[in-house]
């Protein structure tokens, strides 16, 4: 049988950690949206922020489940198909991951309990708390897991002895020098695909004359956030470029396409990029932009592939064009970031029905980003697992057999197929009732009848026996 | 200074298993009984809201059991779960369908009774996953260098699958114990004539184990059956018996928190009897803690965080736990 298994285990790696990425995604920025809607409910008493996080944080529920259970599966993967990585790289990466776990996963998951089921139950000033560490852990779990991987596209802090590699300056392993620049990258866009979620769905309901009050708090928020981030985003994926770079040079040639060394090097903006010709068919560039770019002078010296041996170039045309397909997107926001501000200037952001329907269109620009600037760091650091340290051929797990990875390849593939098919569908099922006692807010039982637990709520028909808010007797 | 860092790791690797096994062990368990429950969907809605609150919480030991075998034992986990691919990816994939469940259950309407398959079916499967991953482990595993070189089946035995269907009955006990504690009326009553006999069958599997690992394992028969050694661990099957009887006592005097308490010990008791068998083995029967540990520096880096950190978690599971003290009543509990 000739099923090669690293193939199919990078195969099954980059479809589960593709398929995971967009709950993270969603949920660092949305759970930071609800903390801050709790904080407004809290401080200012208004009811439109209530109904709006308890809306919000409905979605979350099952955003963040379907994250946790996908983020489970990543922790064992390390070891089951990669395990000579996890022998060689674990000294390391252990302590790194380790730490995500007990900072971040605990916070997350135990306050979540209280921020789903305990309003009633505790005080709102500790329910607005765990709003917060909830939002507080994703934060710190974004921070560890963008370190291990900063790691693993720029060591830093390490020594190898028997071929195996070894700690030496632990301030230097996490604040690696890829590290602070690709961790804010990362944080910008999940606050920036959850904001264009929130834009969406919010213009989506203003179009169709429904949740107005709310519409209109959750719209003004996200764009207000769209517009500092669009462009401060654009900003910060410049220096992480430059930090490449300095870092990582065969990634950003195979982003730039650039195969050739020289000073005065051209913007390529279209290209077919041929790994085996050493050459773009296609090109189109504008000259000495590229150079400007990244070295900021007209005639600064870009490095090409052709300087690095081929077995240690990456592919270079996922990695091209996922980056083009990044920054589009990213200039896609940058537009909408400016328009809304426009609008909003001339007092029209609420009623300029173009707008809104483009709002609806990229409610989901900010995954497609997040997905294609993943394919460019992570294609782009190939062919080594840990750059310039281990090749990920030599990273795999000697025991495991094509057939095998295949199985659970496959396995996975339906199983994520299912959860994720069941996932959307609840969730733009909650999408459409909206924020719940919107309508008639002085009924609480008059947006129940869609609810699952509405008949056993009115045939109780009394509020529970449960202590109100004295948790601290 | 004779401290060991190493057997300081292993035993907060050991701790963050056991936790596992308890806290999901108990919420498993309820999932095991879900099609079981005689008040039908309205006894099944009140299952699932005692241990919503929790559950994910409970689940995030395991993500720390994997965790800390990467960061202090990294040969361990490079070495096991190759071995372990099959019931690994089975346990997954339970836990995916049984985590979800939680969510989507709630939300559905004429396809409730889809997520109430997929809660038993995936508690079930994980649970006899984590048997037979127990199972295989206290059997051992093929190494040569440091690479499992064993076959992708290498874990399946007929002991491994009877483990298997132990840790079903085992999670299964604990779950009717924590709905003791948790519930009222007939669904109370229900697991109360349950928690018996299941305790039964865990007795007669625990006994099983421990006739049959010393009688194909001559370590474990030498660590067991050698004087003094004997005597110095004959408490722990003696204990082991008294704490079943005590149990036994309880559910028939219907106390509402001891048996789930008792339950527990059990679980301790059974868990310290397997350390006692395999020690110092982190990969049986041939690669001990001490070879398998990541240098002092990875350690130190690590155990300077958790022992602020663990502290810290134990506290706020412990203070969750507390605003969701009390029975679960039939139609309260998910209010979002």
């Amino acid at each position: 049988m000739d099923l090669d298994p690293v193939v199919l285990a990078r195969l099954q790696f980059a479809f589960t950690i593709s398929f995971h990425i967009l709950f993270p995604a969603f949920t660092i920025g949305l759970a930071a949206w609800i903390a801050v809607l709790e904080g407004r409910w809290l401080f200012s008493g208004k009811d439109v922020y209530h109904t709006l996080s308890e809306f919000w944080t409905k979605v979350f529920a099952v955003s963040f489940g379907m994250g946790v259970v996908s983020g489970i599966v990543m922790s064992y993967q390390f070891g089951t198909n990669w395990s000579r990585f996890s022998d060689i790289g674990g000294n390391i990466l252990g302590p790194l991951i380790n730490y995500e776990v007990v900072t971040a996963f605990f916070l997350e998951a135990t306050f979540l309990g209280i921020l789903l089921f305990g309003r009633d139950r505790v005080p709102r000033w500790v329910h607005f708390l765990a709003a917060c560490m909830v939002a507080f852990g994703t934060l710190l779990s974004a921070f560890w897991i963008l370190s291990a991987n900063s790691f693993m596209q720029t060591p830093a802090g390490y020594e190898v002895r028997d071929g195996r590699l070894f700690p030496t300056d632990w301030w230097q392993i996490v604040f690696n020098p890829s590290f602070p620049y690709r961790y804010f990258h990362m944080v910008m866009a999940c606050f920036l695909t959850t904001s264009f979620v929130v834009a969406g769905i919010s213009a989506w309901h203003l179009l169709k004359g429904r949740f107005q009050d709310h519409a209109r708090i959750a719209l003004s928020m996200a764009l207000g956030l769209i517009a500092v981030l669009a462009p401060a985003q654009i900003l910060v994926g410049d220096m992480t470029g430059l930090n490449t770079l300095e870092h990582q040079p065969a990634k950003l040639a195979a982003i730039e396409g650039h195969w050739e060394t020289h000073r005065g090097a051209p913007l390529i903006l279209f290209a077919w990029p041929d790994q085996e010709a050493e050459m773009n068919h296609f090109e189109i560039s504008v000259p000495k932009l590229g150079s400007l770019i990244l070295t900021h002078e007209w005639d600064g010296l870009i490095r090409g592939l052709k300087e690095i041996p081929p077995q240690d170039r990456p592919p270079v045309w996922p990695v091209f064009w996922s980056f083009r397909a990044m920054v589009g997107l990213g200039l896609v926001m940058l537009g909408v970031a400016a328009v809304s501000l426009w609008l909003r200037v001339r007092r029209r952001l609420y009623d300029t029905r173009w707008f809104l329907r483009l709002l609806v269109l990229t409610t989901p620009i900010g995954f497609l980003a997040v997905l294609f600037g993943w394919f460019t760091t992570e294609i782009g650091r190939q062919p080594w697992t840990v750059y310039g340290l281990l090749r990920t051929e030599q990273s795999i797990s000697p025991a495991i057999t094509g057939g095998g990875v295949l199985a659970s390849l496959i396995t996975f593939f339906i199983t994520y197929a299912i959860i994720f098919t069941a996932g959307t569908y609840y969730i733009v099922r909650l999408f459409q009732r909206g924020p719940q006692g919107a309508v008639k807010p002085a009924d609480p039982a008059a947006g129940r009848p869609k609810r699952p637990l509405s008949k056993a709520d009115e045939e109780l028909g009394r509020p529970p026996p449960r202590p109100q808010s004295r948790p601290a007797e | 200074m004779d401290f060991d860092l190493t057997l300081t790791f292993a035993g907060i690797a050991a701790l963050a298993v056991f936790m596992y096994v308890l806290m999901d062990g108990f919420d498993l368990g309820v999932g095991i009984l879900f099609p079981f429950a005689p008040g039908g969907d309205g006894d099944r809605d009140t299952m699932m809201n005692t241990v919503a609150p929790i559950w994910d919480g409970n689940e995030t030991w395991l993500i720390l059991g994997a965790a800390a075998l990467f960061a202090g034992f990294p040969l361990a986990y490079s070495v096991l779960l190759p071995a372990l691919y099959l019931p690994v990816l089975l346990m997954l994939i339970a836990l995916i369908f049984r985590g979800v469940a939680f969510e989507f259950r709630f939300k559905a309407d004429s396809s409730k009774y889809l997520w109430t398959t997929s809660f038993f079916v995936g508690s079930v499967a994980a649970t006899f996953s984590q048997g037979i991953i127990l199972g295989a482990f206290i059997q051992g595993f093929e190494v040569t260098g440091r690479d499992f070189t064993g076959s992708i089946w290498g874990w399946l035995s007929p002991f491994a699958l009877m483990v298997g269907v132990a840790m079903v009955f085992g999670y299964a006990l604990l779950g009717s114990c924590w709905l003791i504690w948790k519930t009222t009326g007939p669904l109370q009553d229900w697991c109360y004539r349950l928690a018996p006999k299941l305790l039964l069958a865990v007795l007669l599997f625990v006994g099983i184990v421990s006739l049959w690992t010393p009688l194909t394992n001559l370590d474990v028969r030498a660590r067991w059956f050698t004087w003094p050694n004997i005597l110095y661990l004959s408490p722990v099957p003696i204990i082991t018996l008294a704490v079943a009887g005590l149990q036994y006592r309880a559910v028939r005097l219907r106390r509402e928190g001891t048996p789930f308490v008792l339950a527990m010990l059990l679980f301790l008791l059974a868990y310290g009897g397997l350390a006692i068998s395999l020690w110092p083995y982190i990969i049986p029967p041939s690669i001990t803690i001490w070879e398998a540990a990541s240098p002092p520096e990875s350690q130190i880096f690590l155990l300077v965080g958790l022992v602020i950190l663990i502290p810290t978690i134990l506290a706020y599971t412990a203070f969750t736990y507390w605003v969701f003290r009390g029975k679960v009543r039939p139609g309260e509990g998910y209010h979002h």
